[in-house]
């Protein structure tokens, strides 16, 4: 019984990544194995709970302010050394509260000392701590939570809760803790809705033909508009020959055994003038300023570790991509700090506001490193123009901080605007160059994401002699490298395909956008990225973060389409979406449309 | 390096640390190659790298293989739709065949008297990042790792260097051929209790790197005790199990926690690759599998860092799953690691140097201590920068695998083909015989120096059997002579 309980309250809290079916562990399985160390790690689990469950209410109040996860996971460390009391239980109950008081008037102490008086001070608080209450009390109990409402309900069962914590307490202390905090702590990337709707869609894909009642993915920035054209290619030129293993001169043994751990290089000199294409032919890059990792992930997490210790924190302006949390928080111990932009300013960024939030950060006693900047946004999709680049490089170098600029959908802009790499700004201000770093990759541009490549461009020779040696964790794998080699050096191909895959791309957007309008649904003007950015906020009740995720949970449940709520994207304002349309064929247009329409009628009578 | 100072402060200590551990001299040695690599015809005074485990003698095979199905590499050829959900597969759980692909591989390398299940294989970038993953998931900063050695230098980099974990040398010793004892296990984590470092695990690899040799079952069945009474984690690095090739052969960890009843399986883990039992660490597959499901489950997540390309995936998938190609592959694989070994050995037994006796790996642990000057590290060193640079063979210093014993040296002998091997060993005949004369003339003059003398001899050498040129020299021979 014990070990299920513990199961039944992780998936309550939609830890429920792995719940693809036939994956899960069920822990049932090692019943016969209890002793300490099991006990310990369900007591963990249950000691994460609580954290949790508060988690999500944390971001709603302190939205602007969000609290440091490095206080909050040693508050939960703090928390698992103290079940080794003999009776934790009393314990928890009581702590319950305070923690979360405690997390809440953190930040909003900033909030105070930054803009509000005394009254806001102590007004705000108070009344977020009663909606807090008051969300908990409706999220917490899970009789009140009806199966078919909440999209992890379907993973709940009905066994009790506390036979577990019996058990525990039976076997008394239980030595020291198992695993690491990190791997205690996997919950907190995943209890997003991002990673929900993901998971829903792996469960029940649509497919207009087997299921056509499934879930419609639109949460995931994937274009698959144009892989008939890489398929083309793939069929014409890919030979067996041409993969270098039939070839007599290089034979397998060029591939198959170790090669430079940071790419090949003609793997580097391809990919640079791939890039130099897709910038529109503005920059030139250099092939030995290139590393190469295995997808954009790991190039941000590796950058990361050369740019920032623990505890340090870099400005991201929000909303932002919401794997950024994971990618750049859980190993590193970096923090991210919300710049936020606003619907009024079309969401672009101000200088004003970084400013304001670098000097609020300074007070609190953050070490700000950096500027993380995604150029076209994601999730906006609208791009950064040439001033504000300069502004942002003269900020930059005034705070004495680098510059982050992730433009993996540089190739995937559509619109009329110009796009500017950060890397055309640095060329011509030719100084102070090495506080600028690019991250790129194929995933989104290429369309190839399983093949895993990612790029860290830096002007800075230190950084890149420690991500070299980095890229040790996370490298390409050679056969790969090779046949992208050979497809990359196309050139005509290379351009045929950036010029169709951006036709294609606008074309669906225009359809889109264009749908959504018909329902009376607007969306701010994008020019790049596979997504735009739908304001839903009318729809909404009430107006903040709970109404948001009624909505989405609306969408995901009724209307069977995933899309990423504001809140995952840490927006400021309620009612905020990314809708991927690139996963999609015209032919499906229609149907998300009804789909949508159906929620937005529902959603109609209770405005 | 055109950037001021003051600007390289802004960077992490991870970045600006010496962790990375390429300052020690086991990468000097591959430095000393990169500057002057031998190659049989342009090159043939080259330094000849031995410090290298990589299994190049099966290559022949998989080649033939990918030859055979040329489909596999490029994805199509399975219905229309294979190509698209191959290019944009990027699920961390890995494509489902290519689970069972590795699965299978894995029961086979152990003789198939264990089975893997596929939905606990989870995708890192190489053992070296399923390593890091296991650390990261095991241990917070400042918490230690027990590892006998010696052990590969590498693991001071790959585990330390992002998660701040400490490895705890467990000292292992000559006298009984290095093996890992109970009193040697309990001394070294009660050592870490008084210096009041928190002990999350022992680490270990088996077949062992540097020794090639394979634990018995009694010495882990003692290993899972300890474990288990302690409470701690092990993980067990297995990424040579397919190269045994001779006996006793191989006992895996999973075989032992099958046997064993009482002890709690969360705390075992394995790493596995297709690096050296399949010689394909170009293609960057490392494996973590544990028993642990929240380690599994957290292991998975991390694994966004490193996974492996879907096109890989999808090739290896069908080569896994081809049943008669793996079971021949294994076979050849070990009869050919077998005579290998049987050659170099032998030829080192001939000028009277031994190794310590193996039966796996890719390398074998050359016992030089006769050669030494005196029992020291620094004696070790200056052997071994005489080996580099006028023997010109990187091998790999006992010291730079925290041996605690001085004289002993690891020598891959896979990563070339037997010509190559008999270069080498024809070297280390000259350097050997030099030395006996050495010997003597030091015993008739006693000022001689003998590193210079022996330099000059192989300058003799050198010159009499190639007048055209002097090989180019490495500037550690500067450094040293």
């Amino acid at each position: 019984m014990k070990p299920i309980s513990a199961k039944h309250r992780k998936d309550r809290k939609g830890i429920s990544v792995f719940t693809q079916p036939g994956k899960r562990f069920q822990t049932e399985s090692h019943l016969c194995l209890a002793s300490p160390a099991k006990q310990n790690h369900h007591l963990k689990l249950h000691e994460t709970t609580p954290s949790l469950a508060t988690s999500k209410p944390s971001v709603l109040c302190g939205q602007s302010l969000s609290p440091p996860p490095g206080r909050l996971l040693r508050r939960d460390t703090q928390a698992t050394h103290m079940t080794r009391n003999p009776s934790p239980e009393p314990k928890e109950s009581t702590r319950n509260p305070t923690r979360t008081g405690m997390r809440l008037i953190v930040p909003l102490q900033g909030v105070v000392q930054g803009r509000g008086g005394l009254i806001l001070g102590s007004l705000i608080p108070c009344a977020l701590f009663y909606f807090l209450q008051f969300y908990l009390k409706r999220h917490r109990s899970p009789p009140s939570n009806p199966p078919s409402q909440s999209p992890s309900a379907a993973n709940l069962s009905e066994l009790p809760r506390s036979s577990s914590r019996a058990n525990l307490l039976a076997r008394g202390s239980t030595g020291r803790a198992n695993l690491s905090a990190r791997a205690t702590s996997i919950a907190k990337p995943n209890d997003s809705p991002y990673y929900i709707g993901l998971d829903r869609v792996r469960e029940d894909p649509y497919d207009e033909i087997d299921n056509p009642d499934g879930i419609i993915q639109l949460g995931l920035s994937e274009n698959r508009l144009s892989l008939d054209l890489i398929e083309d290619w793939v069929s014409q030129n890919l030979t067996d020959l041409k993969l270098g293993v039939g070839s007599q001169a290089l034979g397998l043994s060029g591939i198959a055994t170790y090669q430079p751990m940071d790419g090949l290089m003609e793997f580097k000199v391809a990919m640079a003038d791939f890039m130099t294409e897709v910038m529109g032919r503005t920059v030139s890059f250099d092939p030995s300023r290139v590393v190469l990792t295995s997808g954009a992930t790991p190039a941000l997490e590796i950058l990361s570790f050369c740019l920032a210790d623990q505890g340090n924190a870099f400005l991201v302006p929000a909303p932002y991509y919401p794997g950024f949390d994971r990618d750049i928080r859980w190993r590193t111990g970096v923090e991210l700090i919300p710049v936020h932009c606003r619907s009024c300013d079309n969401f672009t960024l101000s200088i004003t506001a970084l400013e304001q939030t670098f000097n609020q950060a300074k007070k609190r006693g953050h070490k700000v490193r950096g500027i993380l900047i995604s150029n076209p946004s994601n999730p906006v999709g609208n791009l950064l123009n040439r001033d504000t680049l300069y502004d942002l490089l003269d900020f930059a170098r005034e705070r004495n901080i680098h510059i982050i600029s992730d433009e993996i959908f540089a190739g995937s802009t559509y619109g009329n605007e110009e796009f500017v790499s950060m890397s055309e700004i640095v060329d011509a201000e030719d100084a102070d160059k090495d506080r600028v770093h690019i991250i790129y990759g194929l995933s989104k541009d290429l369309s190839i994401p399983g093949f895993r490549v990612g790029v860290i461009y830096s002007y800075n020779e230190n950084v890149l002699a420690a991500s070299r040696k980095l890229t040790r964790f996370s490298s390409v794998s050679s056969l790969t490298q090779q046949i992208l080699v050979s497809m990359l050096s196309d050139k005509r191909f290379i351009q045929e395909y950036i010029k169709t895959n951006r036709q294609r791309i606008r074309t669906m957007c225009d359809l889109f956008v264009a749908g959504l309008r018909e329902l009376g649904v607007e969306c701010t003007k994008s020019s790049g990225g596979l997504y735009c950015w739908v304001d839903m906020s009318r729809l909404i009740s009430p107006y903040n973060e709970k109404g948001e995720l009624d909505l989405w949970d609306k969408l995901l449940n009724i209307g069977k389409i995933n899309v990423t709520p504001g809140s995952a994207c840490h927006c400021i304002e309620p009612g905020w979406f990314r809708f991927c349309f690139t996963t999609l064929n015209e032919k499906e247009i229609p149907v998300v449309m009804e789909r949508i329409q159906k929620v937005v009628e529902s959603c109609k009578p209770s405005v | 390096m055109e950037f001021e100072s003051g600007n390289s402060q802004l960077l992490s200590k991870i970045a600006t640390s010496d962790q990375h551990g390429e300052n020690s001299p086991y990468f000097d040695g591959w430095k000393a190659y990169d500057n002057d690599p031998f190659h049989p015809t342009q090159n043939p005074r080259g330094v000849i790298q031995m410090g290298l485990a990589e299994n190049q003698l099966s290559l022949d095979l998989i080649e033939e293989w990918i030859k055979k199905n040329p489909r596999a590499s490029i994805c199509n050829g399975e219905g229309l739709h294979a190509f698209k959900n191959i290019v944009l597969f990027q699920d961390y759980h890995g494509l489902p065949q290519f689970r069972n692909g590795v699965a299978k591989f894995m029961a086979k390398a152990r003789g198939g008297r264990v089975s893997f299940d596929p939905d606990r294989i989870v995708m890192a970038g190489g053992a070296t990042g399923a390593n890091e993953m296991l650390m990261f998931c095991l241990a917070d900063p400042g918490d230690g790792f027990l590892v006998p050695s010696p052990y590969y230098p590498a693991f001071n980099r790959d585990l330390r260097w992002r998660t701040g974990v400490q490895l705890l040398p467990v000292m292992c010793q000559s006298s009984n051929n290095f093996q890992i004892t109970k009193q040697a296990l309990e001394e070294a984590y009660q050592n870490a209790q008084k210096a009041n470092i928190k002990v999350k695990g022992v680490i270990l690899a088996n077949p062992s790197n540097p020794l090639g040799t394979t634990l018995d079952r009694t010495t882990l069945r003692s290993l899972v005790t300890f474990i288990n009474d302690k409470q701690i984690h092990l993980v067990c690095d297995e990424i040579y199990a397919a190269t045994v090739f001779g006996g006793p052969s191989f006992i895996s960890i999973s075989e032992i926690i099958e046997e064993m009843e009482s002890i709690n399986r969360d705390l075992i883990h394995i790493v596995y690759s297709l690096s050296k039992d399949m010689g394909l660490p170009g293609l960057r597959v490392g494996i973590m599998y544990s028993y642990n499901n929240t380690v599994v489950n957290c292991g998975r997540k991390m694994s966004s860092f490193g996974l492996v390309s879907s096109q890989t995936q999808h090739l290896l998938a069908s080569m896994l799953s081809d049943q008669e190609f793996t079971d021949k592959f294994v076979l050849e694989n070990c009869t050919r690691l077998a005579n290998r070994h049987e050659m170099f050995t032998q030829g080192l037994e001939e000028m009277g140097i031994r190794c310590l006796k193996s039966n796996a790996g890719l390398f074998c642990w050359m016992d030089l201590r006769h050669l030494l000057k005196e029992p020291t590290f620094e004696s070790e060193m200056s052997l071994w920068r005489v080996i580099i640079s006028d023997v010109k063979l990187n091998v790999s210093p006992g010291s730079s695998f925290h041996c605690c014993e001085p004289g002993w040296f690891r020598v891959c002998f896979a990563n070339m083909d037997d010509e190559t091997v008999k270069v080498a060993l024809g070297r280390i005949r000259m350097f050997v015989g030099q030395r006996k004369d050495v010997e003597v003339q030091v015993k008739k003059s006693w000022h001689r120096n003998l590193r210079l003398s022996f330099s000059s001899l192989i300058y003799d050498e050198t010159m009499a059997s190639s007048p055209r040129i002097m090989s180019p020299h490495s500037p550690l021979v500067r450094a040293t002579t």
